[in-house]
């Protein structure tokens, strides 16, 4: 049973600081797969060139983080070669691993699955037809090289520092989280103070504590009714908001859905992204702040901001007229006559289906709109 | 004729029941405003200080990350709720996040065409690995489903539907309810599914099939094959790469998959 990953590190022999230098090969652009059994490299460009490792002869495993200019490595550690393998890739190596070098990212996953396959060890069970070497693991009694002994202190330490570091950084976190549990708590009991006492609590102190609900991350545990969830924060994006959107919505015919403009927004300000929540609580806001925007909900579900100006309901007469013209209509068809995006199209014809205006015909070859005979011909 | 609630004489009226509510009851809730408020300065100095210590933890390190996501969870805490909040202003982790979020939308519309708006989560991995480039971070796929998570307050209509071991993304607003779900899980072994298939794994009745995969043909995300040997087959591209990592090496897989 194969089970592929399709991710494209390289293999590469390259000595460790201290060790003796070796000829340093190069195996790169290629596809790394992972088996229950093995660990198989095939060039990408020579299909004849493929090798692979028996995951019985690995020893150990680590990663090695990406840096600048080096990218993310995993070694592989090896048990020493039997005496009948057949000739591999060099006649012979000072090195008893194997680095993976991959140059296109895929490590951390590859390093997750390769390490359960290490855990689970299901070659053991699994009787084999093919005839590659198999090592039944550490057999009592076997000559370790020394060099080994040496590796896995090293690698020993080296975990011992990580998992210091780790460690560290958890407990650090676990303290943090305690502080954080506190706001928490506190927070409810504010809440539940202003649910008591609704109408006496000032606009201005509600604002606050929204504020600082919002710096947390704690959920609004009280719904006003003016402003939704919204805080201040939310109230002064809805104003850029206005402002950035204006000229794209226009560009747009008037109707954006809100996935699109998450990603125009977000793409333009590159660094302190809006979260989809922001968004959102902040378009809540456009229609009451009096914005030339607002926000409208689709029964299907499907959010859209358009402009003041626009009026969809306006925008089905001419919906009409075009499926008139061309008989009938797919919401894909229509898109692309019309020149909008497929989702926004359906919830056109949808509406004007809702009107009245069309009829539907929906069938396995999809969904198709025709002119509403059974309105105009009596 | 009088009228009320204007004036000098209604303002100073309204300041004075004002001062009088506040005497009451709300000089509590001010009370505890203040300590928020006192607590949350203190708050954003320790974040600070973890962040100065261990931000690098989280960029890094998706177990950790996977770690500090559900001890917020425990504590009634959403660290991605909002980019103006402390944990994403001073870890970073929102943007990370939310461009991530910006990328897994990219990618769906990208292969809508193709697959009806339903991906493997592995698929959309490697193609977000793809689009980010060399030198960007790596991501896990749990940062992929809490990216997805997120993205629902969009109303798009994102869902994750589990599958054997996996997850399948949905990106367009297809109702999908039960019935549906359970063939799609049918239909992963395969990437495509039959009326006989159904009817002996899920014992359902004939019409009750037909009924899902009429749906599914509907909203694009299966395709009928009517050459196939036997019976109809209804195909899932959303699921092909699944189908083609078993059988068929990457590189032929590469060229088959415009």
């Amino acid at each position: 049973m194969i089970e592929s990953k399709k991710h494209r590190p390289a293999a590469s022999y390259t000595p460790l600081a201290g060790d003796v230098p070796t000829t340093k090969i190069k195996f790169d652009a290629g596809t790394l797969l992972l088996s229950t059994h093995r660990l198989i490299w095939r060039d990408q460009r020579n299909h004849e060139c493929c090798m692979a490792i028996p995951l019985s002869q690995i020893v150990f495993i680590e990663e090695q983080a990406a840096g600048i200019g080096k990218s993310a490595k995993i070694v592989v550690h090896l048990h020493p070669a039997p005496p009948n393998k057949e000739l591999g890739p060099l006649q012979s190596s000072k090195n008893s691993y194997i680095k993976l070098s991959f140059k296109e990212h895929g490590q951390i996953e590859f390093y997750r699955r390769l390490s359960e396959e290490m855990t689970q060890r299901r070659w053991e069970n699994m009787p084999v037809s093919q005839s590659f070497q198999t090592n039944r693991g550490p057999q009592p009694g076997r000559i370790r090289a020394v060099g080994i002994v040496g590796i896995e202190r090293k690698l020993e330490e080296k975990r011992k520092e990580t998992d210091k570091n780790i460690s560290e950084a958890f407990e650090d976190l676990s303290k943090l989280m305690v502080k954080a549990k506190e706001m928490v708590e506190l927070s409810k009991s504010i809440a539940n103070k202003i649910k008591d006492k609704q109408g006496d609590i000032t606009e201005d102190e509600t604002i606050r504590f929204k504020s600082y609900l919002l710096s947390m991350g704690i959920a609004n545990p009280v719904t006003r009714e003016t402003y939704g969830s919204g805080t201040q924060y939310h109230m002064q994006l809805a104003k850029q908001l206005a402002g950035i959107l204006q000229a794209p919505l226009e560009e747009r015919g008037g109707i954006m859905s809100l996935t699109e403009v998450y990603c125009l927004v977000n793409r333009a300000r590159g660094m302190e992204l809006l979260s989809p929540e922001d968004l959102v609580n902040a378009c809540k806001m456009l229609e009451a702040l009096k914005l030339p925007l607002r926000l409208r909900v689709f029964d299907s579900g499907v959010m859209v901001i358009e402009l003041q100006s626009h009026k969809e309901e306006e925008m089905v007469a001419s919906a009409l007229e075009t499926v008139s013209e061309k008989g009938s209509l797919t919401s894909e068809e229509f898109a692309k006559l019309v020149g909008m995006s497929v989702l926004l199209a359906k919830e056109r014809l949808l509406l004007a289906e809702k009107m009245g205006h069309l009829c539907r015909d929906d069938s396995v070859e999809g969904l198709r709109f025709y002119p509403n005979l059974f309105m105009t011909q009596s | 004729m009088h009228r009320r609630g204007v004036g000098a004489g209604a303002i100073a009226k309204k300041k004075l029941a004002e001062a009088k509510y506040k005497e009451r009851g709300t000089v509590l809730a001010e009370d505890q405003l203040a300590q928020m408020s006192k607590q949350l300065d203190m708050f954003k100095t320790n974040l600070e200080e973890f962040a100065s210590k261990h931000k690098q933890e989280i960029r890094k390190n998706p177990e950790f990350r996977v770690q500090f996501q559900d001890m917020c969870a425990t504590i009634g805490v959403d660290p991605l709720a909002s980019g103006k909040g402390f944990w994403s202003e001073m870890l970073g982790v929102g943007d990370f996040y939310y461009e991530l979020g910006v990328q897994i939308i990219e990618v769906c519309l990208a292969l809508k065409h193709r697959n009806g708006g339903l991906i493997t989560l592995e698929e959309l991995h490697q193609q977000v690995l793809k689009g980010r480039g060399k030198f960007a971070q790596d991501v896990s796929q749990d940062d992929l489903i809490r990216a997805i998570k997120k993205l629902k307050a969009l109303g798009t209509g994102f869902g994750i539907i589990p599958v054997s071991g996996t997850y399948l993304i949905q990106s367009v607003p297809a109702e999908l309810n039960m019935d549906h779900t359970v063939v799609l899980q049918l239909a992963e072994k395969n990437g495509y599914v039959t009326v006989s298939d159904i009817k002996a794994s899920l014992r359902w009745e004939t019409e009750r099939a037909r009924q899902v995969l009429e749906h599914l043909l509907k909203e694009g995300l299966a395709w009928l094959d009517l050459q196939a040997p036997g019976e109809a087959h209804y195909w899932l591209p959303g699921l092909f790469t699944d189908l083609y990592s078993q059988e068929i090496t990457a590189e032929e897989a590469r060229e088959a998959l415009p």
